[in-house]
């Protein structure tokens, strides 16, 4: 019990006199993570709409759905080995020499948290109340205008869907690692930076690089709590 | 001035047939009563007449010419239909009822001033910076129908707007309606005969796929 007082008491000096090498490792961690986050709401989205508000492609609609809904549940270390096997020096992508690059992993990011993101948000907009989309058409919405609608009563739970993303995202560890390597000072992130420490048995670092994700989230989920509460109504 | 509107054998079917071959002239600025039976298709003409789905056969006129297809906006953005469920956006109750006049690019000082208008008319302007989805029932159908009067609509369909509402919210709809009067075309419906001769210039029945005015 003494041994970890005193190895969080040198986590926490760690903290409040961060090194470059914390920081450095925070932020490559939220440029990757962030990256990678808000690529997959920019594809997700309308991604997510298409699905919800086309009355085309029926049947690639359903198997989109699917292999979104499937993907959410892709362990991360499967989607690193993909990349790594695509990216590697005889991979059909080697000649690009994206491997053990930041670009890569926010790659990695991106396609891990697409799935959360469309499909969360496209079980959002489906669950608004058809009562709703009639009235915004009786009231003269275009169908551009009601897409809008819909998408606006839907936002909390397209929120859900992107905090959803960026949990993941700032969770990974198996991905990230396959991909970028873990090279001090280029691809190492929080979480990367964590398994290192914890194998070196040089926890101060890696507890300090704990609470700061424990933080970040923290953050995050109050934003979502006071945000949620604004909009609550029953 | 409200449209004119005509409708020609239209007929409708599900999965029976619900409107057989209907006909008639429903004048401007005039209020309808529309009455029936429950699955007498007063809905179903309602969304016909509101040009939110197509008929199986006939036509419905408005003004110049037979309407054809369903995303004639100018039309459309003339008319509006207050549906039985009131269908209100998650927002607060001055958005809600500022929504179609800011569907139709009106600026937003200006949509705020009609919409608090519209609100004093059902006796909401109180409620403008509520949320929507906290009034009860009687308010909810107050604000949809606020909603519907901000965007001044020159036919206006209301499809049981007073159903299963308490006297007192009943009585504000009614004088909201009643205050609409001779400025624009009302096309209510309602299984309240007292209401229907209150409201309604004519009384119109809609039985066996037919309509036929009363009285």
């Amino acid at each position: 019990m003494h041994y970890i007082i005193l190895v969080l008491k040198d986590a926490l000096s760690l903290l409040l006199h961060p090194s470059r090498e914390l920081i450095g490792v925070v932020v490559l961690s939220m440029l990757v993570s962030g990256g990678g986050l808000i690529a997959a709401a920019i594809a997700g989205l309308p991604l997510a709409a298409f699905l919800a508000f086309s009355t085309r492609f029926a049947h690639l609609r359903t198997v989109t759905v699917h292999l979104l809904n499937t993907f959410m549940g892709m362990p991360p270390v499967v989607a690193g080995l993909a990349l790594y096997l695509l990216l590697s020096r005889s991979g059909p992508f080697g000649v690009l020499g994206l491997l053990y690059t930041p670009s890569i992993m926010a790659l990695a990011q991106f396609l891990l948290a697409l799935p959360l993101v469309a499909a969360l948000s496209h079980s959002a907009m489906v669950a608004v109340r058809p009562e709703v989309i009639l009235a915004a058409r009786s009231l003269g919405a275009s169908p551009f205008q009601r897409v809008r609608t819909v998408i606006y009563e839907a936002r909390y739970g397209i929120i859900a869907g992107l905090m959803a993303g960026f949990g993941r995202v700032m969770a990974e560890v198996g991905a990230v690692i396959i991909v970028g390597g873990n090279i001090k000072g280029y691809t190492r992130t929080m979480t990367t930076a964590i398994a290192l420490e914890t194998d070196k048995g040089d926890f101060e670092l890696a507890i300090a690089l704990g609470i700061l994700l424990l933080a970040i989230s923290l953050v995050m989920n109050f934003s979502m709590y006071f945000f949620q509460r604004k909009g609550k109504y029953q | 001035m409200s449209l004119s509107l005509r409708i020609e054998d239209l007929r409708k079917s599900y999965a029976r047939p619900v409107l057989g071959g209907i006909n008639y002239q429903f004048m401007p600025d005039r209020v309808y009563a529309l009455m029936g039976p429950n699955g007498a298709g007063k809905s179903t003409l309602f969304r016909l007449l509101a040009l939110l789905e197509k008929p199986d056969h006939g036509r419905v006129i408005y003004e110049n010419g037979p309407v054809d297809i369903l995303d004639d906006m100018n039309l459309r953005r003339r008319i509006t239909l207050l549906l039985p469920e009131s269908g209100l956006f998650n927002t607060t109750v001055l958005a809600n009822a500022a929504y179609g006049l800011r569907l139709r690019g009106v600026g937003r000082a200006e949509a705020k001033r009609l919409a608090v208008e519209a609100l004093a008319s059902v006796g909401l302007e109180h409620k403008a910076d509520q949320r929507a989805l906290t009034l009860s029932s009687g308010e909810s159908q107050r604000l949809a129908l606020a909603r519907a009067i901000a965007i001044r609509p020159e036919v206006f369909f209301l499809d049981e707007p007073t159903a299963s509402l308490d006297p007192e919210n009943r009585e504000i709809i009614e004088e909201a309606l009643l205050s609409m009067r001779g400025r624009t075309g009302i096309i209510l419906s309602t299984h309240d005969r007292t209401q229907a001769e209150k409201l309604g210039d004519v009384i119109l029945m809609l039985k066996d796929g037919k309509l036929s005015e009363e009285g």
